[in-house]
C-alpha cells in the first residue's frame, strides 16, 4: 500500500463528514482533486523529477490521523503567545493544527478593508470572494497529488483579504501551532487576496508541540492584484519529530511586487515549493530563503519562479548552513516565457557545509524563450572561511564562538532583507540562539527527539 | 636571568600542513620584556612563516623544537588561549569578515580574554568607553567601528584597525607582520606612532619588514636576518641601515658559501 492510499480511503469513508465541517469553494474543489488522485495513485518518491532528494510518498508515510471530525484537540494556545517574534507589533491570530483562532485583539483591532478569518467560515459567508481564488491560483499542473490531497482534505485554515487601495498599518501574525498528543497530519489552505494597491505583511511562525511525530501539509495561494504589495514571511521553528510540506502559489499582475521569505529555523523533514507567476507587467518578486539544518534535519526547497508579462524583475537568493548530519537540497527554475520582453531575474544559493557528514544538493536552472533578458544564475557550496577563523581565534574568540559568529554574518543579508519592522533584529537574536544550540521554543520536543 | 624572558624560540622547525614542505629549518630567538626585535630578510625566508606559526596558524604543522612565552609552552595552546596568554599577531593581509560588525568581534575577543581569566564580561557602557579610548591612539574613526570587520576598509585603515585590535587586548608581544607594506607615509607614522604608544617596559614587539623605513619609526633594539628557514645574523640597529644601504645579496652570498664549505 503507498502512502496516498490510506488517505483516499480515509476520505471516502468520511467524505459527508468532511464536507459537512467545510464549506462552499473548499467542498466543491474535492471531487476534481479525488480524480486526480486516483488517477495518478502515488505520491512523489525520490529521485523523480523534481524530487530528487526528497521523497513526499515517505513524508505521508506514517499513519497519520486527520482530524475529520474536527474535535478538539486540546491545545496551549498560551504557547502562541510564547512565539519567539514580538506579538505587541503585530495583530495575532492563531492556527491550532487546522483550525482557524482568532485572538481577542484581532477581532477588535483589524481595521477596515482588512479581513482575516477562517477559511472555512469565509467560504460559507462571503462565497464569492472566496470562489473566485480559491484553488484557482494553485494549479494541478505543478502542485500534481501533494496538492490535490491537500484540497481534498483541507476543512479549514486562514483567509486574509485587502480591499483595494487599503494598506495596511501592521503586519498579521499568523502562528501555526502543531500539538497532538497522536500522530497527526495538520491538513491548512490559507488563501490571500491583496486586491489592486494594497499592502500587507504577514508573518507566519509555524510551531509544534508534538511529543510525537506531525506533518503539516500545507497550501498558501497568493492573489497580488495590480500594485498591490504583498510581503510573507514564513518562518519554521518546529521540532525534529515535525514533517512539512509547504506549497505556495502565487499570482502577479502589474506593477505588483511580492516578497517572500521562507526560515526554516529548526525542523524535522521540510519540503518547501513555490511557485510564482508574474502574469502582469513590471511585477516585482523578491523570493528569499534561508535554512539552518543539524542532526538528520532535512530542507527541501523548490521554487519556480515565471515571468510572462514585460519589465518584470526578480530576485532569488537562499542560503544554508548545514551542520551535523544534516542534508539539503536547492532546485529553482527560472522561466521567462516567449513574448515577455526586458525582464531581469536572478538567482542565487550559497551554502555552507559546518561538517563533513552534512549534504547539500543544488540545481539551479534557467529557461528563456525571449531575447532581451538579463538573467543569471548561480550556486556555491563551501565551508567556512579558514582564514577568517584563523584571525578570530588569533584575536582570542574560541574556535566554537568563531565558527557560531561566521554562520550567523552569513545568514545576515537574509536577515537584513526582510522586509517586516522589527523582524530583522529579533531574527538576529533567534538566529544567534539558534547556533548556539540554545533552547528554542520546541525545546521540550526536541530533546525528546534527540535534537 | 630565565624570569627576564618573554619570548624564547629554541630550534623551531615547521612545515606546510598541506604537502609537508619545510619552510623554518630551525629558528632561535630569544626576546626580552621592554625590547623592540626587527625580522628582515628577503622573499621567501620564512619570515611570514614564523610569525603565523608562533600563533597557532594551522596552515603550518611545527615538528621540531620549542617556544615558550613567559614560560608557558605556546606551542600546546589553542591559538585563542596562545592570544589570551598574551601573542598578538598583526596580519600583512586582516581578513575580511561581512557580516560581523567590528563592535560585536571586540566584545567577543575582550570577554573571551576575561572569561580565560575567570573574569566577568565588560558591561555595554565599560566596553564602549574603552573601544573610544583604544580608538583615539591610531585615529581609527568611528565610522570604521560600526562596520564589518575589515570590509571595504583601505590599505592604510585595515592596518591601524590591527593595531587598534592591538590596543584593546594589550597584548605581552605583539608581532608586527609587513605592518608597513600598503602604508604611504602619513599611515605609517599614524600606525608607527600607536605602537610606540603600547610600549611598556613589561610587553614586546617583533617588527617583520623588508624596508629600513618602518624602523625609523618603531626603533629596533635587535635587528634579526631570516634567510633559508634560520635566523643567520643578528645585530643592532645598524644592521637595518647596511641592509638598507647593501641588500641582501652579501648575507645571502655569506650564508650559502658556509654551506658549501661545510659540506
Amino acid at each position: 500500500m503507498n502512502a496516498l492510499d490510506q488517505y483516499i480511503d480515509l476520505y471516502e469513508a468520511n467524505a459527508a463528514t468532511v464536507s459537512a465541517h467545510s464549506a462552499g469553494a473548499l467542498n466543491a474543489a474535492r471531487a476534481d482533486a479525488l480524480e486526480l488522485l486516483k488517477r495518478v495513485g502515488r505520491l512523489p518518491h525520490k529521485g523523480e523529477e523534481g524530487y530528487e532528494k526528497t521523497s513526499v510518498d515517505d513524508m505521508f508515510a506514517p499513519d497519520y490521523g486527520v482530524n475529520i471530525g474536527r474535535v478538539d484537540i486540546p491545545v496551549d494556545l498560551a504557547a502562541v503567545f510564547h512565539c519567539g517574534v514580538p506579538t505587541a507589533s503585530t495583530w495575532l491570530g492563531a492556527v491550532a493544527n487546522d483550525k482557524f483562532v482568532p485572538t481577542e485583539s484581532l477581532l477588535r483591532n483589524i481595521p477596515e478593508g482588512v479581513t482575516v478569518m477562517s477559511l472555512a467560515a469565509a467560504a460559507a459567508e462571503m462565497p464569492d470572494v472566496v470562489e473566485k481564488y480559491y484553488g484557482r491560483i494553485a494549479s494541478e499542473e505543478r502542485g500534481g497529488t501533494p496538492l490535490a490531497l491537500n484540497t481534498l482534505l483541507a476543512q479549514d485554515g486562514v483567509f486574509i483579504h485587502v480591499c483595494r487601495g487599503v494598506k495596511a498599518a501592521k503586519p498579521m501574525q499568523i502562528v501555526n501551532l502543531l500539538s497532538s498528543p497522536v500522530p497527526l497530519m495538520a491538513v491548512r489552505r490559507v488563501l490571500v487576496v491583496a486586491e489592486e494597491d494594497s499592502d500587507i505583511s504577514i508573518l507566519f511562525c509555524d510551531h509544534s508541540r508534538c511529543e510525537i511525530k506531525c506533518l503539516a501539509s500545507q497550501v498558501i495561494e497568493i492573489y497580488a492584484g495590480k500594485g498591490a504589495h504583498v510581503n510573507v514571511c514564513d518562518m519554521e521553528e518546529s521540532s525534529s519529530g515535525t514533517s512539512r510540506f509547504s506549497q505556495l502559489f502565487a499570482e502577479q499582475h502589474d506593477g505588483s511586487e511580492l516578497k517572500i521569505n521562507g526560515l526554516t529555523l529548526l525542523n524535522g523533514i521540510t519540503r518547501n515549493e513555490y511557485y510564482i507567476v508574474q502574469k502582469g507587467s513590471r511585477a516585482v518578486t523578491t523570493l528569499d530563503g534561508m535554512a539552518i539544518g543539524n542532526g538528520e534535519q532535512h530542507i527541501d526547497n523548490f521554487s519556480e519562479l515565471s515571468h510572462s508579462g514585460d519589465h518584470g524583475r526578480s530576485n532569488q537568493l537562499f542560503k544554508y548552513v548545514l551542520d551535523g548530519s544534516s542534508s539539503g537540497a536547492f532546485a529553482g527554475t527560472i522561466t521567462v516565457e516567449s513574448g515577455a520582453r526586458f525582464n531581469e531575474a536572478y538567482q542565487s544559493n550559497r551554502n555552507i557545509l559546518a561538517s563533513r557528514e552534512a549534504r547539500m544538493h543544488t540545481k539551479p536552472q534557467l529557461l528563456i524563450f525571449n531575447d532581451d533578458v538579463k538573467c543569471s544564475h548561480g550556486a556555491t557550496t563551501g565551508q567556512l572561511d579558514q582564514n577568517a577563523l584563523f584571525y578570530m581565534r588569533q584575536r582570542g574568540i574560541p574556535l566554537a564562538e568563531a565558527r557560531m559568529m561566521l554562520m550567523q554574518a552569513f545568514m545576515m543579508d537574509i536577515i537584513d532583507n526582510v522586509g517586516i519592522d522589527g523582524l530583522s533584529e529579533r531574527l538576529r537574536h533567534l538566529v544567534e540562539r539558534r547556533f548556539r544550540g540554545e533552547e528554542m521554543m520546541c525545546a521540550d520536543c526536541n530533546a525528546k527527539h534527540g535534537v | 636571568m630565565k624570569e627576564d624572558i618573554l619570548l624564547e624560540i629554541k630550534g623551531l622547525k615547521a612545515e606546510l600542513a598541506d604537502g609537508g614542505k619545510e619552510i623554518l629549518h630551525g629558528v632561535d630567538l630569544t626576546v626580552r620584556p621592554g625590547e623592540v626585535h626587527a625580522i628582515m630578510g628577503p622573499n621567501g625566508s620564512g619570515k611570514s612563516t614564523l610569525s603565523a606559526t608562533l600563533a597557532g596558524d594551522p596552515r603550518f604543522n611545527v615538528t621540531a623544537g620549542t617556544a615558550t612565552l613567559h614560560g608557558v609552552n605556546l606551542l600546546d595552546l589553542a591559538p585563542e588561549d596562545r592570544s589570551h596568554e598574551g601573542l598578538f599577531l598583526s596580519f600583512q593581509y586582516p581578513v575580511e569578515i561581512p557580516g560581523v560588525s567590528m563592535v560585536n568581534f571586540m566584545r567577543a575577543a575582550l570577554n573571551a580574554k576575561r572569561k580565560y581569566f575567570g573574569e566577568e564580561p565588560l558591561s555595554a557602557s565599560e566596553f564602549l568607553k574603552l573601544m573610544r579610548r583604544k580608538r583615539e591612539i591610531v585615529e581609527l574613526d568611528n565610522k570604521l567601528a560600526s562596520r564589518s570587520v575589515n570590509e571595504g576598509f583601505s590599505g592604510g585603515e585595515k592596518k591601524r584597525n590591527e593595531i587598534f585590535q592591538m590596543a584593546v587586548l594589550e597584548p605581552r608581544l605583539a608581532i608586527l607582520d609587513e605592518t608597513d607594506s600598503g602604508l604611504d607615509i602619513d599611515a605609517l607614522r599614524v600606525v608607527a606612532g600607536g605602537v610606540n604608544k603600547l610600549r611598556t617596559p613589561d610587553n614586546a614587539a617583533i617588527v617583520i619588514t623588508h624596508y629600513q623605513r618602518l624602523l625609523d619609526y618603531i626603533k629596533p633594539d635587535v635587528v634579526h636576518v631570516l634567510y633559508k628557514g634560520r635566523i643567520v645574523r643578528s645585530g643592532g640597529p645598524e644592521l637595518a641601515l647596511e641592509l638598507e644601504e647593501k641588500g641582501y645579496d652579501w648575507i645571502k652570498e655569506e650564508v650559502d658559501n658556509q654551506k658549501d664549505s661545510a659540506i
